[in-house]
């Protein structure tokens, strides 16, 4: 990561203004968006949206020719390009044939995509945003810093300072009067323009129609009022048929500001009359900019499904403290990390791919159905297959893939006390076991790791037997986990196998971009596990769980890997995580815990990978409450903790603010107990309260239900 | 019910809503808003009324008495109105929107122009949602569908929910049984 990079973070998450205000509107965002998608099948909806999406990106070719035949037959001008210069001298030969000194311009991200204004003002033409959000950023300088929200970075102070400049009169911060203040200055710019700009949130092939939505109705001036109107239209935009726009118009405004439609919509079927009787010179010009190269690529392809709702920002616990200028200047966000990586250069992604804790919000949220996490995943892995592995990280994944010498160099680090501050390479382990945060505390490494422990407790001889995948934090950090679950699973008439050839689930590796070395973890262990006859897997790590599960298999696909495919897809059917495993085995009778009793207050922690990959939440609260436990739900209570494996460790000011506020979150709760499914969040949470001092019990499940067995 | 279903909707994003059986009410509710609003013929109080199916029959000499309305719609007369009467043929229940064929300019100047919008709709153009208004929608005769749901809003100041930017910031809506059946 660059030093300008890690400079623009640090004065982001120290921006109070910045970190207050999206702080709050991301806490408000959720409840308006639950509320305005009440009665709605969302997942239905999202499907629908994909699917019409998805066809529409295998056929750009065919519904551009589509749309410019259908637009062109009603006397439009369509004009289409791969190339954002044409696309810029297009529009400026325009303007100059038509003698044009100024133009009106709503909303566009395509036109920032390509810098239009700055052009166009080189060449003398006035240019005016006349989206109050947009227009604040112009007379300040910047960029916007959100997709839908483009000020949203700004405090009402410095938006009177900017106002007051440019009507010259001295306001005060009153935003109703700030508002009337735009709408009188910007009046004159509307009727005065020559040329009106827009984008196009919806291209329908079917018609020729261009769909425009906007709260503020500025659209509705910018495409009534000046004689000519140029929409500049990305081809991810088009959609087959006529009937979608409703599809498309019942998620956008729902997902992008919680509104059931946005006060003005335009559908725009060709040109219309002007004010005078002469008809309207419509142009509208359907930009590639490497789309159609996107919709090739089977991975990406994926990324064309979205509607630009920005909902992936709201969501995102990085975006909520980074805000968007870290990102870059157009696009922002896990999508706009995608889309950068394309419409700009994959280079210009590097650091900001970084900026995902893959925690999934996103991608639970996204009504274009759209695996950002992963997409971004896969920028990672392109770089690294571009640049390939630091010699650096090569050793040290060749270390932590040595159990017993990446045990011995833990355990060594933990007892000086001092662990990772200094040494060689041992500082930047990319593991989860490293600390040097503040606000956290290391967790001891155990003197003997649970694959040592393992061989000398004694199980009862029992039929069925279930093999236990540890992984790094269970068997070197926390093995009374593991001995937790024996004592569970023998239980319920299981004896638990543990193959001393496992080794690391491969997710370090794979979430920076070494996919050949996780392949590599992926074969060891299929082998390992695979080879004793159980009737599961277990593991109690959700991010382990998923990687059995399903990247195994996926890491397998991206390398090409197909030999061992049939076989990782066998491991991925037998494997469980543990409260989906021990609740099923109570609800079949196999399994007592002591029941009803009065645990107290306890509040649950949902870990990413366990509630967005896995789906699994249910479970460990209704087993919990079952024993006794009076269950107090937290604000937030599937926010990620900020721990995110490596991440705390290489973006350390992001993770501690996301890790106060859970700590917050939880403290607010009165509850004398947390429980969570996932020992990586044990160790963040654990490691918050220990350094804030809070006596809050922070426990795996497994642990509170192994205290509850019925003898 | 689907009216019912609408007034909620559309009050729920600051619309106001009333509802007349006969075309002689709906005109003294929309004479009495204008006086009482204060209309006179000067600029920022005047009123434009744009051509619609609501006017046929109803006496326009005496209408002109009302000093400050006007029925010739202009883009200047739109920008110094405070008041545009337009009709809007359709409303969508579930969203609370109101939709027209707007392909006439004048239909959009005084609808987006002015500060506040009076807009008659046929009670019995309520539809049910955005599926039902597309289906009978065919763009090719309608080359600008516009559709208006409460006010113009901004949120992009500090997120304060602000309205009237560049539109109007009321937005009062008429329906009119006699325009066409009841629902
Ligand atoms: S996965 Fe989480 S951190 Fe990454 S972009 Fe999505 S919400 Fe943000
Ligand atoms: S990726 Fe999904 S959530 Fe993000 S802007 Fe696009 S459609 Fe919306």
């Amino acid at each position: 990561m660059g030093n300008k990079f890690k400079e623009s973070i640090h004065s982001a998450v120290n921006n109070a203004n910045l970190t207050g205000a999206l702080g709050k509107f991301s806490e408000a965002y959720k409840v308006n968006r639950a509320k305005a998608y009440e009665g709605i099948d969302f997942e239905e909806l999202r499907g629908k949206i994909a699917e019409l999406k998805s066809y529409a990106a295998s056929h750009f070719e065919e519904l551009s020719d589509q749309f410019t035949q259908n637009a062109e037959a009603c006397g439009a001008k369509v004009f289409r390009t791969n190339d954002p210069a044409k696309v810029r001298e297009y529009i400026l030969k325009v303007a100059q044939d038509n003698n044009v000194k100024t133009v009106v311009k709503s909303k566009s991200m395509a036109t920032e995509e390509i810098h239009l204004n700055q052009y166009l003002e080189k060449a003398g033409i006035e240019v005016g945003e006349t989206d109050l959000g947009e227009w604040i950023i112009q007379l300040a300088g910047q960029t916007p810093s959100h997709m839908v929200m483009p000020a949203i970075h700004m405090t009402k102070e410095e938006v009177s300072d900017l106002f007051s400049k440019e009507v010259n009169e001295r306001l005060t911060s009153d935003i109703p009067r700030l508002v009337k203040v735009a709408r009188e200055k910007l009046r004159p710019a509307f009727l005065a323009a020559d040329m009106g700009i827009s984008g196009g949130n919806i291209a329908v092939a079917e018609t020729g129609s261009i769909v425009l939505m906007t709260n503020e109705g500025n659209a509705r001036l910018v495409t009534s009022l000046p004689k000519i109107h140029i929409a500049l239209v990305g081809i991810e935009k088009l959609i087959e048929k006529f009937a979608d726009v409703a599809t498309i118009l019942e998620a956008l405004p729902r997902s992008a500001t919680a509104q059931l439609l946005t006060s003005y919509v335009s559908i725009i079927t060709g040109p219309t009359p002007n004010c005078d009787g002469t008809m309207k010179d419509l142009h509208i010009i359907l930009m590639d900019n490497r789309r159609s190269e996107m919709a090739a690529d089977p991975k990406f392809k994926q990324a064309l499904q979205c509607i630009r709702c920005a909902s992936c920002l709201n969501v995102c616990p990085v975006f909520r403290l980074v805000g968007g200028h870290v990102f870059g200047k157009v696009y922002t966000g896990g999508i706009g990390t995608i889309l950068t990586a394309w419409f700009d250069e994959l280079k210009k992604s590097e650091d900001i791919q970084g900026l995902c804790i893959q925690c999934g919000a996103c991608k639970d949220v996204c009504p274009g159905k759209i695996d950002i996490p992963d997409l971004i995943m896969e920028i990672r892995r392109r770089l690294v297959l571009k640049q390939g592995v630091p010699l650096l990280q090569k050793t040290i994944y060749a270390v932590v893939n040595n159990r017993k010498l990446f045990h011995g160099m833990l355990r060594a680090a933990s007892i000086a006390g001092k662990p990772f501050t200094s040494g060689t390479f041992i500082r930047h382990l990319p593991l989860f076991l490293a600390d040097l945060t503040d606000g956290r505390s290391l967790p001891a490494i155990a003197e003997e790791p649970f694959r040592d422990r393992f061989k000398k407790i004694s199980q009862p001889r029992l039929k069925e037997r279930v093999v236990f995948y540890a992984g790094c934090l269970i068997d070197f950090a926390y093995p009374e986990m593991g001995e937790s679950l024996i004592k569970i699973l023998n239980k319920a008439g299981f004896e638990v196998v543990f193959p001393q050839n496992q080794t690391c689930c491969g997710a370090p590796a794979r979430y920076n971009g070494a996919y050949e070395v996780a392949e590599k973890n992926a074969i060891d262990n299929i082998k390992a596990l695979l080879s004793v006859d159980a009737a599961y897997v277990v593991s109690a790590c959700p991010t382990c769980t998923v990687a059995l599960a399903h990247e195994f298999i996926s890491t397998f696909e991206s390398v090409g890997q197909t030999e061992w495919l049939p076989k990782a897809r066998e491991l991925a059917g037998k494997t469980a995580d543990f409260s989906t495993l021990v609740k099923k085995l109570v609800d079949e009778g196999r399994l007592a815990l002591k029941e009803g009793q009065k645990l107290g207050a306890i509040t649950y922690h949902d870990s990413c990978h366990l509630k967005r990959t896995l789906k699994v939440s249910q479970q460990p609260r209704e087993l919990l409450q079952r024993t006794g436990y009076e269950l107090t739900e937290m604000f937030e209570c599937d926010t990620c903790c900020g721990m995110g494996g490596s991440y705390s460790l290489k973006l350390p000011e992001i993770s501690a603010p996301i890790l106060q506020r859970k700590l917050r979150n939880i403290k607010d709760t009165g509850a004398a107990t947390v429980a969570m499914d996932c020992p990586g969040c044990v160790m963040q949470i654990k490691g918050g309260f220990d350094q804030d001092g809070a006596s809050i019990k922070v426990k795996h499940t497994l642990e509170l239900l192994a205290e509850q067995l019925d003898i | 019910m689907i009216y019912e279903q609408f007034k909620a909707r559309a009050e729920g994003v600051s619309a106001e809503v009333y509802r007349f059986a006969t075309k002689k009410a709906a005109l003294d509710f929309v004479i009495g808003f204008l006086q009482e609003e204060g209309l006179a013929d000067m600029p920022q109080q005047s009123a434009l009324w744009a051509e619609c199916s609501f006017l046929d029959g109803v006496d326009r000499d005496v209408m002109r008495g009302l000093a400050g309305l006007k029925f010739a719609v202009t883009r200047k007369l739109a920008s110094e109105a405070r008041f545009g009467i337009s009709q809007m043929e359709w409303a969508l229940a579930d969203t609370g929107s109101l939709a027209q064929n707007s392909t006439a300019i004048e239909q959009r100047l005084v609808s987006s122009l002015p500060t506040i919008h009076i807009a008659l709709v046929p009670t019995s153009g309520i539809l049910p949602d955005m599926p039902a208004l597309l289906s009978r929608i065919h763009p090719k005769e309608c080359a600008y569908l516009a559709m208006i749901t409460g006010p113009s809003r901004t949120a992009d100041i500090e997120r304060v929910l602000t309205i009237g930017v560049h539109g109007p910031e009321r937005l009062v809506i008429v329906f009119v049984d006699e325009l066409g059946g009841t629902v």
